[in-house]
């Protein structure tokens, strides 16, 4: 049973670094814009001009 | 007279805009300024917007909140954002400066807060219930005592600091309800989770087989969550609310020590400050009259639509209509009027009877506690009489505490209003109390408000007769030329209709009277009728709808009559029909005189009316339907609606609203139609009924799970499953809720985006 007390601690460790992982991502913000951040991954502007697929509708410059 | 400087100076256009009341220090030197933003509607904006203001100067970050609607720009100390205005405003977005009111500022603290606590809470269940999972596993096979007595003891090392952290905001709620001599839902909660912990430590500490830890944390996370659903659904209310009002965009023109004119946002003025005010502006702060006399449309703040002339001396209130001449008006500190004297009176009072409501889930609460202290209190002397020892007594009683611990009582409610809340939202109503729904629900009379309710805010064209077309072609481009308010309210209807609204090149205006220009030659006049040389068509106008106002248009010797006035809503008679038909006694009260007020109220079908209200007059026709036993929805949207909307069993006002109305009113409705107001109803009655259910769930959950405790059955396993299998129906429950009304018509759609659009567009565009 000698190994529970190794399992144990690694247990509870890795929870507390999922909580502290939440924490910290309440703290920086990232709740404040659910909607926001599901459309920003949509967005191909940050690719290299070549990588970018083409559009039909141009956007306006 | 003759004319002053300060008078003279009131020019067509400011001299410069001033933000700095909205910018905000923040790290390094910097400071920020929150812009709403009008016209986002889709993922593609979001890059457009930050950037077509990238690179302005003095900008080092820009971020906008797809959510929220918010642009948050980061600028250097001394940065001017009007640069970054002027850019989204070519793009096509309106943009305006924003602050959180101390409503929203403290809510959203209040969300991180609870969301933190909820995350430990979470944290604590998931690692314990690790451990309880080994330990039921073990007890019904070969777990050796010391083993288990590691996991309690492991799980009580968990569990202490999660509750005494998590579990703050209901025991601060319960020892606010026991002074207040209440017992809320908090107390039996408080008591559940307290127990819990208490006799499982006591437990672990003698080597015994149960412990309850799960159950007590679990109990925290689920009630948590409840509580953070509540404060969701009204913070995003909130917000679209708090654009909407940002967006009106209401600046006042403060005349500087130098003469000069900045434009400033409303929020800004100081008391002591001149304010320039050009005809056809709503004047934007309470003030007393310097300069200049002009006449004075209060019809928004007092529902009277008869015009009040006023001089120098005259006591002027903001959100009223400057009409005809240009004013100089200093602002005073607060509002010191008469009117707004009585209306704060009266507002004291409606509001402290409105605190003695007491919510659906607090009047269960009341008989739950008491019953179910009894029960366990009844079980413990049971089981002792039955001559079982002290602790095997003590022991089921607590879990009678814990398995009747309002888990599934304390989703019942916030869960149904989350889902209503954003079916009201489709359907154009956004709900600011949490407790408004029941409110709305029990409503069976529904008072309206004529002015700026029934009707629309501005006045539109209510006949153009046999006006030929391409005259009303040419008002709609002269009208573009004038101050008036008349003028500019048949520009806004015409250009709704899709006309060319260009301004003419040589166009002047007459002040008083009307506008003067050439087109091919030919002269062309928009003004008064005598101007225009139409006085017997502008009388025989007039002679059909006393109400109106007339306005004159000439092209050489053709001349027509157009008449304006407010008119109703296009669904206000049907808005009134559907509410017959959902059984609601419908009623119009106004400050208006008789006139309007009958021919208002017959139109759109309403026998019973009552004209020239005072506020006081408001309030008391509702204490009088009150004390007949009727439960009294209000509608209305001006200062002097603000105490009856209070003092209504519940309220609802349109969002072009008066501040004060808006802030007394349970829930807003956006967009120029009624109908929303008979949808809150037929939604909230929906939703009211499925909290019902909801709570008799709980109940019969209740009536299962207690005997079976009573009888000493309930392991901590059962404890567990009960209580996360009853929260899961009472929420998937909560889900029927939602589902459109019949025949409504999207509000949310978006509107074509245009440069600089109109205001009264803007109540339109909400997201």
């Amino acid at each position: 049973m000698n190994v529970i007390l190794y399992l144990l601690p690694i247990a509870l460790g890795l929870g507390l670094l999922g909580l502290a992982g939440f924490l910290w991502s309440l703290k920086k913000g990232q709740y404040e814009d659910l909607e926001g951040a599901a459309l920003r991954v949509l967005d191909d502007d940050d690719l290299p001009e070549a990588e970018r697929p083409r559009r039909v509708d141009d956007r306006r410059a | 007279m003759s004319v002053s400087p300060a008078l003279a100076a009131i020019g067509p256009k400011a001299d410069r805009i001033d933000y700095s009341a909205f910018l905000t220090p923040a790290q390094d030197g910097a400071c920020r300024i929150d812009l709403a933003i009008d016209g986002v509607t889709c993922a593609a904006c979001i890059r457009e917007i930050e950037d077509g203001v990238a690179g302005a100067p003095g900008l080092r970050a820009a971020r906008l909140n797809y959510t929220t609607r918010r642009l948050t720009l980061q600028l250097d100390a001394d940065g001017d954002p009007a640069e970054a205005v002027a850019r989204l405003e070519r793009l096509g977005y309106r943009a305006w400066p924003f602050t959180q009111s101390r409503e929203e500022a403290l809510e959203s603290a209040q969300t991180k807060d609870l969301l933190t606590r909820l995350g430990v809470a979470a944290f604590a269940t998931m690692n314990i219930m690790l451990l309880s999972v080994s330990v039921w596993s073990g007890n019904v096979s070969d777990i050796d005592p010391e083993t288990r007595d590691l996991f309690h003891w492991i799980s009580a090392l968990i569990a202490i600091p999660a509750v005494a952290y998590s579990g703050q905001p209901f025991f601060r709620a319960a020892i606010r309800s026991i002074r207040a001599g209440a017992l809320g839902m908090d107390v039996p909660i408080s008591l559940g989770v307290l127990l819990a912990v208490g006799v499982s430590l006591w437990e672990t500490a003698h080597s015994a087989t149960h412990a309850y830890f799960d159950s007590a944390v679990m109990l925290l996370a689920f009630l948590l969550a409840g509580r953070v659903l509540d404060q969701a659904m009204r913070k995003r209310t909130r917000a679209v609310a708090g654009n909407l009002v940002a967006l009106r965009g209401d600046t006042a023109r403060r005349i500087d020590a130098d003469g000069g004119v900045t434009e400033i946002p409303v929020l800004a003025v100081k008391a002591g400050e001149r304010i320039a005010v050009r005809p056809g502006d709503r004047i934007a702060v309470d003030g007393v009259v310097e300069e200049g006399t002009s006449e004075i449309d209060a019809s928004l703040v007092t529902g009277e639509t008869a015009h009040e002339p006023v001089a120098p001396g005259a006591r002027v209130h903001s959100g009223t209509l400057n009409v005809s001449g240009a004013l100089v008006v200093r602002a005073t500190a607060a509002a010191e009027s008469s009117l707004v004297a009585e209306v704060n009176k009266l507002l004291d009072a409606a509001l402290l009877a409105k605190s003695r409501y007491v919510q659906i889930a607090d009047r269960a609460a009341r008989l739950y506690s008491p019953v179910v202290h009894a029960t366990a209190l009844a079980t413990a002397l049971g089981w002792l009489a039955w001559g079982a020892d002290a602790h095997v007594a003590i022991l089921t009683a607590v879990a009678v505490l814990i398995i009747t611990c309002p888990c599934a009582l304390g989703l019942a409610v916030p869960a149904v209003q989350v889902v209503v809340s954003g079916a009201l939202f489709k359907a154009g109503v956004l709900l600011g109390a949490g407790d408004g729904v029941e409110r709305i629900a029990a409503c069976d009379t529904v008072v309206f408000d004529k002015t700026g309710t029934l009707t629309t805010p501005e006045a539109r064209i209510a006949d153009r007769a046999d006006a030929p077309d391409d005259l009303v072609g040419l008002a709609a481009r002269l009208a573009q030329s004038s101050s008036h308010p008349l003028a500019k309210a048949l520009m806004l209807a015409l250009s709704r209709e899709g006309r060319d609204t260009s301004p003419l090149a040589d166009a002047r205006e007459e002040p008083g009277r009307g506008v003067l220009a050439t087109l091919d030659g030919v002269e062309a006049r928009l003004g008064s009728a005598d101007f225009c040389g139409a006085a017997d068509e502008a009388a025989s106008a007039l002679a059909a709808d006393p109400d109106a106002t007339a306005i004159a248009v000439a092209f050489g010797d053709r001349r027509a009559v157009l008449t304006l006035r407010q008119t109703l809503r296009e669904d206000a008679a049907e808005a009134v029909a559907r509410l017959s038909a959902l059984g609601l006694r419908v009623l119009v009260v106004s400050g208006d005189r008789e006139g309007p007020v009958s021919r208002a109220a017959a139109a759109v079908g309403v026998a019973e009316w009552h004209a020239g209200a005072k506020p006081g007059d408001k309030t008391a026709l509702i204490e009088r339907l009150t004390q007949e036993g009727r439960r009294v929805l209000m509608v209305g949207d001006g200062l002097n609606d603000a105490p009856a909307l209070a003092a209504a069993h519940a309220s609802l006002s349109p969002i072009s609203a008066s501040h004060l109305a808006q802030t007394c009113a349970d829930a807003l409705v956006i967009g120029d139609r009624l109908g929303p107001v008979a949808d809150a109803v037929v939604l909230t009655r929906r939703a009211l009924a499925v909290m019902r259910q909801n709570l008799w769930l709980a109940t019969l959950y209740n009536l299962v799970a207690v005997p079976i405790a009573v009888a000493g059955f309930v392991t901590p396993l059962v404890a567990a499953l009960a209580m996360s299998g009853s929260s899961i129906v009472v929420t998937v429950n909560a889900l029927r809720a939602q589902g459109g009304v019949r025949g409504m018509p999207p509000v949310a759609a978006a509107p074509p985006r245009r440069v600089s659009p109109p205001r009264t567009r803007l109540e339109e565009a909400a997201p």
